[in-house]
C-alpha cells in the first residue's frame, strides 16, 4: 500500500469530520491505523490465503470480541493490547492457530489523536509478537458522551489443524486443572487505575497473548482436553462453565492458587474474592493426569507459563459444581458470580 | 500479611477444633441437641462460610447468624429514600458498594443509577468529601451506613466538612447500634441462645463493657472475637469453656485490636455529631427503641434527612416486607435460611426478595454462595 | 460487618488533616489517623493499625497479638502430644 510520506493529519483531537467520509477521515485512517497495521490492500475486504487452509481436515475458527475499558491506558497495557490479546486468546484456547484479525474503532469526538496512535502502535506490536496480522478495519466517530473514549471490536480468524479437537465436553473425572500463572492481576490493576478508590499499587495487568503457549502445551500434552481464558468473572467463572459443559465436578485447592500479595491485599481491603477478578493473560486447561507433568514442563519453559501450577482436578462427584478445599480443610462451593463484584465494607 | 495470615494456620486450627469437639462432648452437645452460638456480626458470618468453619466444628455446635449486617437490616423504606435523594437535581449520591443491590420497593440504587441518577460507589466517606470539594456546584450526599465501627468515620467526615465550611456535603444517616437489637433478641421468647461471639470491630470503638448486660442480666457468655478463622474458633472454644464452667462473662479474644474501653477519639466524635433516635426501623425486627443514630441539631446543615426533608424528618413510614419474605425469622434464628419457602426459588442472589440474599454477609447469600446448604445435602 | 484489615503507617501525607499513608501487602491508601493519634503524627510511622473505610481505627498491640498466637500454639502442641500419646497407646495395644 501507499503510505503517505508527508503527514497531513494536523489535528490533535478527533472531531466529527474525522468520521464524515471525506479527506479528514481518510487521513485519520491512513496515518493512524493503516500506517501501523500495514494491510495488503485498502479494500473493504481482506482476501486471505494460507497454506493451513488447504490441509484436508483443517477447520476455520472465528471469534469476535468488543473491548471497553476505563482507563484506556493502564499499567501493563492499553485497550489495544487487550483487543489483540483477548481475540488471539479466544482462538488459541479453542485449539486454533490465530492468523488474521479485524479491528473496528468507535471513537468519541474529542479523543486525543496521540492516544489513538499509541493504541495503534501497541496493537501492531502485539499482533507481530503473536504472529497474527490485522487485515481489515473500520472507524466510526460518535458525538461526545455517546462513547467512552474509544471502543474496539476485533474479529479473529484462525485455523484448527486436522485432528485437533479441544472442547470442555472432553473433560473426564481425574483430569488435572492447570493455570499458567498468578490470578487477578488485571482486575486488581484496573480497580486501582480507575482512581476512585484512591488505592495505589505496583500491580500490572497480566495482559498477554497465549497462542504460543497453547501450541507448546498441545505439542507436549497431545491429550489436552480443553482450555479457557479466565477473563471476566475470573478463574471461578471459567471453571464453572467448564464443569457445567463437561458434566463433571471440579475440585480446587485454595492453597494451590497462585496469587500475588498485592492482589490478596487489595482483595482484603475491598472485600473481594480473587477467584472472580478478571485476567487478560491467564488460562486454565485440563489435561489427563498422565500428561500433567509434560504440560507443566512445557508451560514453564515459556515466559507466559513460568508460573504454571496445578490448582485442582475434575471429579465424578458434584457434577457441574466447583468446590474449593480451604486452606483450613473446610469445603465451600465456588459459584458463578452474581452481577459484578462490588467493593464492600462489611 | 502480618497480623492476618498467622491467624490462618491450619495446624493450630486442627488443635482448636479438637478441643472444641472434646468440650462439646463433655457438655453433651449433639446434632439433635446442639449448643446455639450466635455470631452477631455479619463479618463473622462471612468468615464462617468463607473458611467452611460451620462444617469443621463439632456437629453439636450450631451457629445462629445474628443481625449484625447493616445492609441486611436496612428497611426497604430507607432504600426508597436513598433513591429519592439520588434523583433530586444536582445530587451526587455516594455509597459503599454493599448497598448498591439492596431492593427498595421500586428499585435498588443499581437500578436507579441505570435510570440516570448520579450514584457513585466509594471506599470511604473521605472520598465523598473529596467529591464535594471538587464539585462545588453539586450536592454530594453520603449514605452513612453501618454499626459503631463505621459511625466514627462519618462523624469525623462531618466534623471535617464543618471545619472547611463545605456546604455541599451531607450524610444520609442510617447508623445503628449493636447492643439494642441483641437485647431485643434476648427478650424474644422464641430465642434459644447459649452464647455469643461478639463483634470485634464494633468493640474496637465501643469497648467490651456495653455487653455487660448480656452476661449480667441474661446469664449468657459472650466472647469478643477477631475475624480470622483462628480468632473465631478460639472464641467458640472460650464460649464453650464458659458454658462448661457455668460462667457468663464478657471476654475479649481480640485484645490485639480491642481496648477494654474502646477508642476515646471515636467515641468523642460520635458523641459530638450524633444522638440516639427515639426508635429506628430494622428490617425483619421492626422498630427498636434507641437503636439508631441521627445527626445532632448543631450539624443540621450536614443532615441529608433535614436538608432534603426526607425520611424520619418527613414523619416515619413503615413499608411492609415483600410477600413471603422470612428474613426476619432467619435473622432471629427461628428458622435457617433453607427453612424459608422462598430460599433458592423465589429468592436467589440474582433476584433477591429479601436483604439476607443481597449482602455478601447475609446468612442466605452466604448459604447459597458458599454452599452451606448444598454441600451438606450432598454430604448427607 | 465492618471489614477491617491490618495496615502499616508508612508516611505522613497531611499533618493538618491528620492524614497518612497506610500499606497493606503492597497496596497503599491515604487514611485518616485521628483515632490513633497520641502524640506527634510522625510517631505513627511504622505502627500497625486496623484500617476500615479509609480510617485507621485502632493501633494493633503487638504484645497482645503475640499472646494470642502463643495460646493458640500451646493448644496445638498440647494436641500433638495428646495425639502422640493416643498413637503410642494404640501401638501398645497392638503388641498386647
Amino acid at each position: 500500500m501507499n503510505v503517505p510520506n508527508r503527514a497531513r493529519l494536523r489535528d490533535t483531537h478527533v472531531t466529527l469530520s474525522h468520521g464524515g467520509g471525506g479527506r479528514a477521515m481518510r487521513d485519520l485512517i491512513d496515518e493512524v491505523f493503516a500506517s501501523a497495521f500495514r494491510p495488503d490492500a485498502m479494500e473493504d475486504q481482506a482476501r486471505l490465503s494460507d497454506a493451513a487452509l488447504a490441509e484436508p481436515g483443517a477447520r476455520l475458527a472465528m471469534t469476535t470480541d468488543g473491548f471497553v475499558v476505563t482507563p484506556l491506558e493502564f499499567p501493563g497495557g492499553d485497550i489495544g493490547k487487550l483487543a489483540i490479546c483477548g481475540t488471539v486468546n479466544d482462538l488459541a484456547v479453542g485449539g486454533a492457530r490465530p492468523l488474521w484479525l479485524s479491528a473496528a474503532f468507535i471513537i468519541e469526538e474529542g479523543t486525543e489523536i496521540a492516544l489513538l496512535r499509541r493504541i495503534a502502535a501497541t496493537m501492531a506490536a502485539e499482533a507481530d509478537a503473536a504472529g497474527v496480522r490485522i487485515v481489515t478495519g473500520d472507524t466510526k466517530v460518535v458525538g461526545r458522551g455517546a462513547a467512552d473514549g474509544v471502543f474496539v471490536t476485533t474479529t479473529g480468524v484462525g485455523v484448527i489443524p486436522p485432528g485437533r479437537d479441544l472442547a470442555a465436553t472432553h473433560i473426564r473425572p481425574g483430569d488435572v486443572a492447570i493455570v499458567n500463572g498468578v490470578l487477578g492481576d488485571h482486575g486488581a490493576t484496573i480497580l486501582a487505575a480507575r482512581g476512585d478508590l484512591a488505592l495505589s499499587t505496583d500491580i500490572r495487568s497480566d495482559c498477554q497473548a497465549l497462542g504460543h503457549l497453547m501450541e507448546a502445551v498441545i505439542a507436549a500434552a497431545p491429550g489436552t482436553r480443553a482450555a479457557r481464558d479466565a477473563t471476566r468473572g475470573g478463574l471461578a467463572s471459567a471453571l464453572n462453565e467448564m464443569a457445567e459443559a463437561a458434566g463433571v465436578g471440579v475440585g480446587i485447592e485454595e492453597e494451590a492458587l497462585p496469587l500475588r500479595d498485592e492482589v490478596k491485599g487489595m482483595c482484603e481491603i475491598l472485600g473481594l474474592d480473587p477467584l472472580y477478578l478478571a485476567n487478560e493473560g491467564t488460562l486454565v486447561l485440563f489435561v489427563p493426569e498422565a500428561e500433567a507433568e509434560a504440560a507443566l514442563a512445557a508451560m514453564r519453559d515459556r515466559p507466559e507459563g513460568r508460573g504454571a501450577v496445578i490448582v485442582g482436578r475434575a471429579t465424578g462427584d458434584h457434577p457441574g459444581q466447583v468446590r474449593m478445599r480451604t486452606a483450613f480443610g473446610g469445603a465451600r462451593i465456588v459459584d458463578m458470580l452474581v452481577g459484578e463484584q462490588l467493593p464492600r465494607i462489611c | 500479611m502480618k497480623y492476618a495470615t498467622e491467624f490462618r494456620d491450619p495446624k493450630a486450627a486442627r488443635a482448636v477444633l479438637a478441643r472444641i469437639a472434646g468440650l462439646a462432648d463433655q457438655i453433651g452437645a449433639t446434632k439433635a441437641r446442639p449448643v446455639h452460638i450466635m455470631e452477631i456480626c455479619g463479618g463473622h458470618t462471612h468468615a464462617i462460610f468463607r473458611y467452611g468453619l460451620d462444617k469443621l466444628v463439632h456437629e453439636g455446635i450450631e451457629f445462629i447468624h445474628g443481625p449484625g449486617c447493616p445492609v441486611c437490616v436496612l428497611p426497604m423504606s430507607r432504600v426508597d429514600e436513598c433513591v429519592e435523594i439520588a434523583r433530586r437535581p444536582g445530587v451526587i449520591f455516594t455509597t459503599f458498594g454493599d448497598a448498591m443491590r439492596v431492593p427498595g420497593t421500586k428499585m435498588s440504587l443499581m437500578q436507579a443509577k441505570a435510570a440516570g441518577a448520579d450514584i457513585r460507589m466509594v471506599y470511604s466517606p473521605l472520598d465523598a468529601l473529596e467529591l464535594a470539594r471538587r464539585n462545588p456546584e453539586r450536592k454530594v450526599v453520603f449514605f452513612g451506613l453501618g454499626f459503631e465501627t463505621t459511625t466514627p468515620s462519618t462523624a469525623l467526615s462531618i466534623q471535617q466538612a464543618a471545619r472547611e465550611g463545605l456546604e455541599n456535603f451531607s450524610v444520609f444517616c442510617n447508623h445503628i447500634t449493636v447492643p439494642e437489637p441483641i437485647r431485643a433478641l434476648l427478650d424474644d421468647p422464641h430465642m434459644v441462645l447459649d452464647g455469643f461471639v461478639g463483634p470485634g470491630h464494633v468493640s474496637m470503638v465501643i469497648g467490651i463493657h456495653p455487653y455487660d448486660f448480656i452476661a449480667r442480666d441474661y446469664g449468657k457468655p459472650i466472647v469478643v472475637a477477631g475475624f480470622e478463622p483462628l480468632d473465631l474458633l478460639q472464641s467458640v472454644l472460650m464460649v464453650l469453656i464458659q458454658i462448661r464452667d457455668g460462667r457468663a462473662e464478657v471476654e475479649n479474644q481480640y485484645a490485639r485490636v480491642v481496648p477494654e474501653h474502646g477508642n476515646p477519639v471515636s467515641l468523642a466524635a460520635i458523641d459530638d455529631v450524633y444522638e440516639k433516635r427515639p426508635s429506628f426501623e430494622w428490617r425483619g425486627l421492626g422498630e427498636i427503641d434507641r437503636s439508631g443514630l441521627r445527626i445532632r441539631a448543631k450539624y443540621r446543615a450536614y443532615d441529608a434527612e433535614e436538608t432534603f426533608g426526607i425520611g424520619y424528618a418527613a414523619g416515619p413510614r413503615v413499608v411492609a416486607e415483600p410477600e413471603g419474605c422470612a428474613c426476619g425469622q432467619v435473622m432471629t434464628g427461628r428458622i435457617k435460611p433453607t427453612g424459608c419457602a422462598q430460599f433458592g426459588s423465589g429468592c436467589t442472589p440474582e433476584m433477591p426478595l429479601g436483604a439476607l440474599m443481597v449482602s455478601s454477609e447475609g446468612a442466605c447469600a452466604a448459604y447459597w454462595q458458599y454452599g452451606g446448604a448444598r454441600i451438606s445435602e450432598a454430604v448427607e | 460487618m465492618c471489614l477491617g484489615i491490618p495496615g502499616r503507617i508508612v508516611a505522613v501525607t497531611d499533618e493538618h488533616r491528620m492524614m497518612a499513608l497506610a500499606e497493606v501487602s503492597g497496596v497503599r491508601r491515604e487514611v485518616n489517623v485521628a483515632c490513633i493519634l497520641e502524640g506527634p503524627i510522625e510517631d505513627l510511622l511504622g505502627e500497625w493499625a486496623l484500617i476500615h473505610v479509609g480510617f485507621a481505627m485502632a493501633r494493633i498491640d503487638a504484645d497482645e497479638a503475640a499472646k494470642t498466637l502463643q495460646a493458640l500454639q500451646d493448644l496445638g502442641e498440647a494436641q500433638e502430644a495428646a495425639e502422640a500419646m493416643a498413637e503410642g497407646a494404640k501401638a501398645l495395644e497392638g503388641q498386647g
